[in-house]
């Protein structure tokens, strides 16, 4: 009987090549160095790091029991941001229609209105909501003003990006149909065009809506309304157990908008 | 053949007349009644259009003086990122497991999805004000903060991943007579591996967008630089460090994808 | 009447797709164009609603040229021209009165498109016309809930609601099965007869020509190499249309040319 060696040329078997095998040791070592880096340059006070862990249980032993005698006022607070969220989705998506129509590519009027489109979405993308929050509360002076043009500016970045995209994926055969009956632009866009992105539009609206619930409950903390503005208060006063009632009321909050936007979405799509 | 009919209307969305105009009511009646009971401050909105002017009459053109300033504000916004990845990964592993219905006991199960539920509630800003307080102003704040972030977002996905993985590949290796730990290194890492490197670059770009934001309350990096050139004024330097971010958002998205794509 | 003259349609810097072609099509005749693929059937059709834009020669219907024509003026002549396609083209979340009326959206004002609340007249005339092809019952249904079959009767009343001075159809029974094509070839052949309407098919399959059209025109390389009734079309004549290699037949061309 021969050996496997001699009938196939080989006896040892590694999972990877050579070259495989370094890269990810290079990548390996870079991470690694990467990591080291930033622990020994980063500017801690390391004593603070190891107490940490007593500190945080402390902050939160001192939240137990949450201190419910405020929660009316919680509640009314909570409704202002839950309107922050609505009103900024409503605006935000009647203004990214526009913006979606220019920056899709099968229906911008020319090149110009083109880049115009993505420069708005890029902007509107990549700034948080919190930098526009600055902002608006720097214009605005601090209340649901800057709070919901906040919102409304970071989620035309977003519906209109997702929007201009179901638009350049629509099927252009209608459109080419409805072109042959004579049917001018705006009527081939509000009957061949805008059936066709409704499912997406409705999808992106509640998705949006959803994340925006999240992102009003923390405008307050720059000045911008909403429940931060009585979380930022509770913690400068250190009311630590009516802190605990206003962060379970935002857990609350954000789980009965997963519920609600789970239930329109089955609704309506 | 009858007589044609000549009038015709589209079917309603909602087919329940009652149901349809109460709808109706109601979304008018929300926006109108609370569009009109806003606590709105309208002479200050209208002053604000001035303001606006002078604002943006001071932020051009953007002030890239104090570039020092700005580089340290990044590197440090970086080094959050980094270590909050890793240690945020790190700490998913175990918890994901934790989450995953078919590898954990139920008991386990439940406290493995509380824990990756309200570390997704908070955003990351409420969080980072609480660790603020807890350990104090700085970059560390930041790391822990973003840890509960990456753990929100990681351990989810993973634990979704984990939940889908083929049983099959577990069996063959058990029934080699694999041990506990080589069974998991075998049959069950293998499977898991590649999402969760898709998950670390993911997230580390995202931490990376994240450190801008919770460094406006006080947890170190860019943020925090952004947030005092805001209160002093300096929108000309506030500008110039808002294009930065961008211009580094817009970066490190591109990078990631562009990995992303590489290793699927 | 539709005339058409010297008509070259060249895409980019290419071979024409077609070369001076030269057509008149007069009455209520139904004439099928045959020819295999890339033979500029389906370019021909598109030239004559301007879908594509033709580089040069002229097209009138009913004394109106064509190919001049733009914004307003075009959409006005683009109202008398009926067109069904190979693919429906139905816009699938409408219901079918939504698709059916959207042939007279040339007609109507964009309030009354907006709002669905369309003229009695246009509403009688959809019943009318969906009652002829057995489709009223389906006024409120979704277009995607219909069958092929159903699907291209929409098609032809949404086309019909026009009130064309000549209905153009692109292929439309490529998507059917035979049953269902002979229906609607049928159907089409009938419209033209009862609505006195000139038509004007692009079809692969010649039995089908022979059986409902009135005229058949083989085309060959956006050329017109054969026209005359169906039962002129022989053996030979189908050799001419298609059959030979491609490359053969263009280096013919180039001969004939230099």
């Amino acid at each position: 009987m021969t050996s496997i060696k001699e009938q196939f040329g080989r006896d040892d078997w590694t999972r990877f090549t050579l070259k495989q095998k370094l890269t990810r040791w290079v990548i390996l070592a870079m991470s690694a160095l990467a990591i080291i880096w930033a622990l020994t340059s980063i500017e801690v006070i390391w004593p603070w790091v190891w107490s940490a862990p007593e500190q945080i249980g402390d902050l939160f032993g001192r939240m137990y029991p949450p201190d419910p005698s405020n929660l009316a006022t919680i509640l009314r607070v909570l409704w202002d941001t839950v309107n922050i969220a609505t009103f900024a989705t409503a605006f935000a998506v009647l203004l990214s229609l526009p913006v979606a129509y220019i920056a899709a590519q099968n229906t911008t009027p020319n090149r110009a209105t083109l880049w115009l489109g993505r420069l708005i979405l890029v902007t509107s993308r990549s700034v948080n909501t919190i930098i526009w929050a600055l902002l608006f509360v720097a214009i605005f002076g601090p209340g649901i003003v800057a709070g919901i043009i906040a919102i409304m500016f970071r989620s035309i970045g977003f519906i209109g990006k997702l929007l201009g995209e179901a638009i350049e994926e629509i099927d252009t055969r209608p459109v080419e149909a409805l072109q042959a009956t004579g049917a001018s632009r705006f009527k081939v866009i509000v009957y061949a065009i805008i059936p066709q992105v409704m499912p997406t539009f409705w999808a992106v609206t509640i998705l949006r809506w959803d994340i925006n619930l999240r992102e009003s409950t923390v405008l307050g903390l720059v000045g911008a309304g909403g429940i931060g503005i009585i979380l930022q208060g509770a913690i400068d006063t250190f009311n630590w157990p009516e802190v605990a009632t206003i962060l379970l009321a935002i857990i609350a909050l954000v789980v009965l908008g997963e519920i609600i936007s789970a239930f329109l979405r089955r609704r309506i799509l | 053949m009858s007589a044609p009919r000549d009038t015709w209307a589209k079917p309603p969305f909602i087919a329940n007349r009652a149901l349809r105009w109460a709808v109706y009511l109601g979304v008018i009646g929300y926006f109108g009644w609370v569009g009109l009971t806003m606590p709105i401050d309208w002479n200050r909105v209208v002053e604000g259009f001035g303001r606006a002017g002078r604002i943006f009459g001071g932020a051009f053109p953007p002030s890239f003086e104090r570039s020092g300033l700005l580089i340290d504000g990044f590197l440090e916004s970086l080094k959050i990122a980094v270590l909050a990845t890793a240690g945020g990964v790190l700490l998913s592993i175990p918890i994901a497991f934790m989450a995953a219905r078919n590898v954990a006991p139920l008991p386990v199960f439940y406290l493995g999805r509380a824990i990756v539920i309200v570390a997704r509630s908070f955003h990351p800003v409420i969080v980072a004000i609480l660790f603020v307080k807890a350990v104090g102003f700085g970059p560390f704040a930041g790391v822990l903060t973003l840890i509960v972030y990456s753990i929100g977002f990681v351990a989810k996905m993973l634990a979704e991943r984990i939940e889908e993985i083929d049983f099959g590949q577990v069996e063959a290796v058990r029934a080699a007579g694999a041990p506990y730990l080589a069974t998991l290194f075998y049959a069950i890492f293998p499977q898991i591996m590649p999402r969760q490197i898709g998950l670390t670059i993911y997230q580390l770009d995202s931490n990376l967008r994240a450190s801008a934001v919770v460094g406006i309350v006080g947890a170190g990096g860019i943020g925090a630089t952004l947030a005092n050139a805001f209160g002093r004024y300096d929108y000309d330097f506030a500008l110039a460090i808002t294009i930065v971010i961008v211009a580094v958002i817009l970066v490190s998205e591109a990078v990631s994808g562009i990995i992303r794509k590489r290793i699927q | 009447m539709l005339k058409i003259t010297d008509l070259v349609k060249r895409y980019g810097t290419g071979d024409p797709v077609l070369k001076d072609l030269d057509l008149t099509i007069e009455g209520e005749s139904v004439v099928s164009i045959i020819g295999s693929s890339g033979a500029g059937k389906s370019t021909l059709l598109r030239c004559i609603n301007r879908l594509v834009e033709p580089t040069s020669g002229s097209i009138v219907l009913n004394g109106t040229e064509l190919t001049t024509l733009r914004g307003k003026t075009l959409r006005a002549a683009r109202r008398k021209i009926g067109m069904v396609f190979q693919g429906f083209n139905l816009v699938d979340r409408l219901t079918v009165m939504e698709n059916v009326q959207s042939g007279r959206l040339g007609y109507i004002s964009t309030w009354a498109a907006i709002t669905r609340r369309y003229p009695k007249a246009d509403i009688r005339r959809a019943f009318e016309l969906m009652e002829r092809v057995g489709i009223a019952h389906y006024a409120d249904t979704r277009a995607d809930q219909l069958s092929g079959g159903e699907r291209q009767r929409v098609g032809v009343v949404r086309a019909l609601m026009q009130e064309p001075d000549i209905l153009l159809a692109d292929e439309p029974t490529a998507s059917l099965d035979p049953k269902t094509s002979e229906q609607i070839m049928g159907l089409l052949r009938d419209l033209a007869g009862e609505l006195k309407l000139p038509v004007l098919i692009n079809i692969h399959n010649v039995t089908e020509a022979k059986e409902y059209t009135d005229r058949i025109v083989g085309m060959r390389y956006g050329r017109i190499i054969f026209d005359d009734t169906p039962d002129k079309l022989d053996e030979a004549a189908m050799e001419e249309i298609y059959a030979g290699s491609p490359h053969a037949d263009r280096s013919d061309d180039m001969a004939t040319a230099s």
